[in-house]
């Protein structure tokens, strides 16, 4: 079996002998160490991500000062790179839940060594998405007037519109993130208490842990609370990118008029947070040495999801092109053709087909699905695919809609980039903080796992028919 | 926490909290819940790293109705919610865009949706913790020996001394035949 710097690679969930308290210091003592322990590549890609942080800040001054001017957003295209950028980000948010609710009801053991960052990369994605909306409405500090509150001007928001549902489904979809996230992190908070070294750890987790107990009746509660939870955040994940599809849905732009859209860009979200989701494991388990509890096993089930969504993905596409032309309707028909064949984008379309379609047909292979550089460099390509198909969405459809005489191109501006960089540096500053103050791997989950793998031992059947097959020694 | 020799059959220190038994495995504490429920004892609870399968059961738990809580509440969110969007577009200040419907419902569903799940998952969340007591710095089962290892991989059962059935002799005698690593007597 392969070994890959020293440690052990393993195919099963969780390797072989894990304990409760080696589980416990595998994942807590890179948490509590002081800070001048903290690693160098931790330092250096917070530095960068801090930078890329201020570079955010810069830009919403500049365009808050100025004027939403600053973007190359235009007559036709209105909405513009900040709406591709939030979908994407919104997208990527969308793998958290998947796996810490869906996977959960499932019962999918492999779901819990990666919950735990996968729902912060839910909720940073939040933070990311939903600031662009508020930034795209031009006046940013009264963002408020779309929700319904007692006003002066004895007004409602509209409720009809589809801007007002994604206030609804956003605001929902990030505390009830946050909630899920908080609660499953209350009887990690109470062990890094319990095995707290300095003064700010005692108070800062002894706060936050709410004073857990770890009492069996506390236990039922919050077991029946969590699953709860899940089961609600199960449906709630599909609405929400569902109600953001919907914005596109419910506007009669050619190639957006289309009942595709809602279950397509819920795969779409999928597909792109599960790219994320590698994207953040496959440094995170080298740089703490997690190789014991988020497994070769891990990676291969995230990259058959990415597949899987991706070539929903790849339907849809067909779909859209299918339903443009079988629609006989003019501006449809042109649409699609544009889209594909168009002088301006075509290579947007083309681009977009192999980075959501060709690149991820390797994942079909094993042997790709456990090479984590693969899998990386893989994932980075659907990241920019899955931008691709938003910036194909949203411009070329806007840029030549119905009359000729309100046709226009669209060029971003240097702002757009800025802010779309800065955003990033927000999303990665979140995460350096998240893996260094607080758990990354859910450790009464683990323990509970590790629990019932000595009892009954691997659930691994393929590997080890796999090794038989392969006159290998079982169980290696 | 000083030895307290207790006359026969009174449990008579005011400042005592539990027995707490401490035990190495979840199998043998799951034993010890069985038999301390068996010998009828109900003011009792287990302290463990993870939830362990079976355990509400065998400290004698009924299962939680927190679900028919969360319905409820989940219902009348996505009835509010409706009723805020009807209200609004009805009677506070009906509009007639194009002749359509004032009460054109597909538009209120995903607002509808919304609520009912943010009021239920609050719900549940909040309920949880409320019902658990938290949030609460302070609890007396913190003053037992070893104790800080409960989050890490030790399992312990208490039997209070408000239990009906405790005698710090008898209990102490019934609870060492369970063959914990320890028991400690704790005080508020």
């Amino acid at each position: 079996m392969a070994v890959v710097s020293g440690k052990a690679e393993t195919h099963r969930v969780i390797a072989p002998g894990e304990t409760a308290g080696s589980i416990d210091d595998a994942v807590l003592n890179p948490v509590l160490a002081g800070p001048l322990r903290t690693p160098t590549w931790w330092w250096i890609g917070f530095s960068i991500a801090m930078a890329f942080l201020s570079l955010y800040l810069v830009s919403i001054v500049v365009l808050i000062s100025t004027g939403t001017g600053v973007w190359g957003n235009n007559v036709p295209v209105g909405w513009g790179m900040p709406i591709i950028n939030f979908v994407w980000w919104i997208g990527i948010g969308h793998a958290g839940t998947l796996i810490s609710a869906i996977l959960l009801l499932f019962r999918q053991p492999w779901r819990t060594s990666i919950n735990r960052f996968a729902e912060a990369m839910t909720i940073f994605a939040v933070v990311c998405a939903g600031l662009y909306p508020i930034l795209h409405l031009g006046r940013p500090w009264v963002f408020y007037w779309l929700a319904p509150y007692p006003n002066t001007m004895g007004l409602f928001p509209q409720f009809r519109s589809p801007l007002d549902w994604d206030l609804f489904a956003i605001a929902t979809y990030g505390s009830v993130s946050v909630l899920f996230w908080f609660i499953g992190l209350i009887p990690d908070m109470a062990t890094l208490r319990d095995r707290a070294r300095s003064r700010f750890q005692k108070i800062l987790y002894g706060t936050l842990c709410l004073g857990w107990n770890n009492s069996a009746r506390a236990w039922q509660r919050y077991q029946r609370a969590y699953l709860l939870l899940a089961a609600l955040s199960f449906p709630l994940v599909l609405s929400v990118h569902s109600t953001i599809a919907l914005d596109f849905a419910v506007a009669q732009v050619p190639g957006w008029n289309n009942t595709v859209y809602p279950p397509y860009f819920v795969a779409g979200a999928v597909f792109a947070g599960f790219a994320m989701v590698l994207i953040l494991a496959i440094p995170l388990r080298r740089g703490f040495g997690l190789q014991k509890l988020i497994t070769r096993r891990h990676l291969d089930n995230a990259a058959k999801l990415m597949l899987a969504t991706g070539l929903i993905v790849l339907y849809g596409y067909v779909v859209e092109a299918f339903m443009g032309w079988y629609s006989g309707v003019e501006f449809e028909t042109y649409f699609i053709f544009n889209r594909i064949f168009g002088a301006d984008h075509w290579w947007a379309f083309w681009l977009l087909i192999a980075c959501n379609g060709v690149a991820i047909q390797p994942l079909w292979f094993r042997r790709v699905r456990q090479n984590p550089l693969a899998l990386f460099v893989i994932a980075l390509i659907v990241s920019v695919g899955m931008w691709l198909e938003r910036f194909v969405i949203i411009v070329v459809s806007l840029t030549k809609d119905f009359l000729l005489s309100s046709w226009d191109d669209y060029v971003s501006t240097v702002w757009d980039w800025s802010l779309y960089l800065g955003s990033l540096g927000l999303f990665f500053v979140l995460f350096f903080l998240f893996i260094r103050l607080l758990p990354a791997i859910a450790t009464s989950e683990m323990k509970e796992l590790a629990h019932h793998d000595t009892l009954h031992g691997s659930d691994d059947d393929f590997e080890e028919i796999r090794q038989r097959y392969h006159g290998e020694e079982v169980g290696s | 926490m000083s030895e307290t020799i207790a006359p026969e059959g009174v449990a008579q220190n005011a400042d005592l909290y539990a027995l707490v038994a401490e035990f190495d495995d979840a199998e043998s504490l799951m034993a010890a819940a069985e038999a301390t429920r068996d010998a009828g004892y109900t003011k009792t609870d287990a302290y463990t790293p993870y939830p362990v399968e079976g355990l509400d059961e065998a400290l004698g738990m009924r299962p939680s109705r927190l679900g028919w809580l969360v319905l409820i509440m989940g219902t009348l969110g996505g009835l509010g919610g409706f009723f805020m969007q009807w209200y609004a577009n009805n009677i506070y200040y009906p509009l007639n865009i194009g002749g359509k419907p004032l009460n054109s419902w597909p538009n209120f569903i995903v607002i509808t949706f919304e609520s009912a799940v943010l009021i239920a998952a609050f719900t549940a969340g909040l309920f949880m913790l409320a019902r658990n007591g938290l949030p609460r710095p302070y609890h007396s089962i913190f003053n037992t020996p070893n104790f800080e290892n409960v989050t890490r991989d030790k399992f312990f059962l208490a039997i209070e001394h408000r239990d009906e059935q405790f005698d710090l002799v008898e209990t102490r005698a019934f609870l060492d035949l369970l063959s914990p690593t320890q028991v400690s007597e704790v005080e508020r």
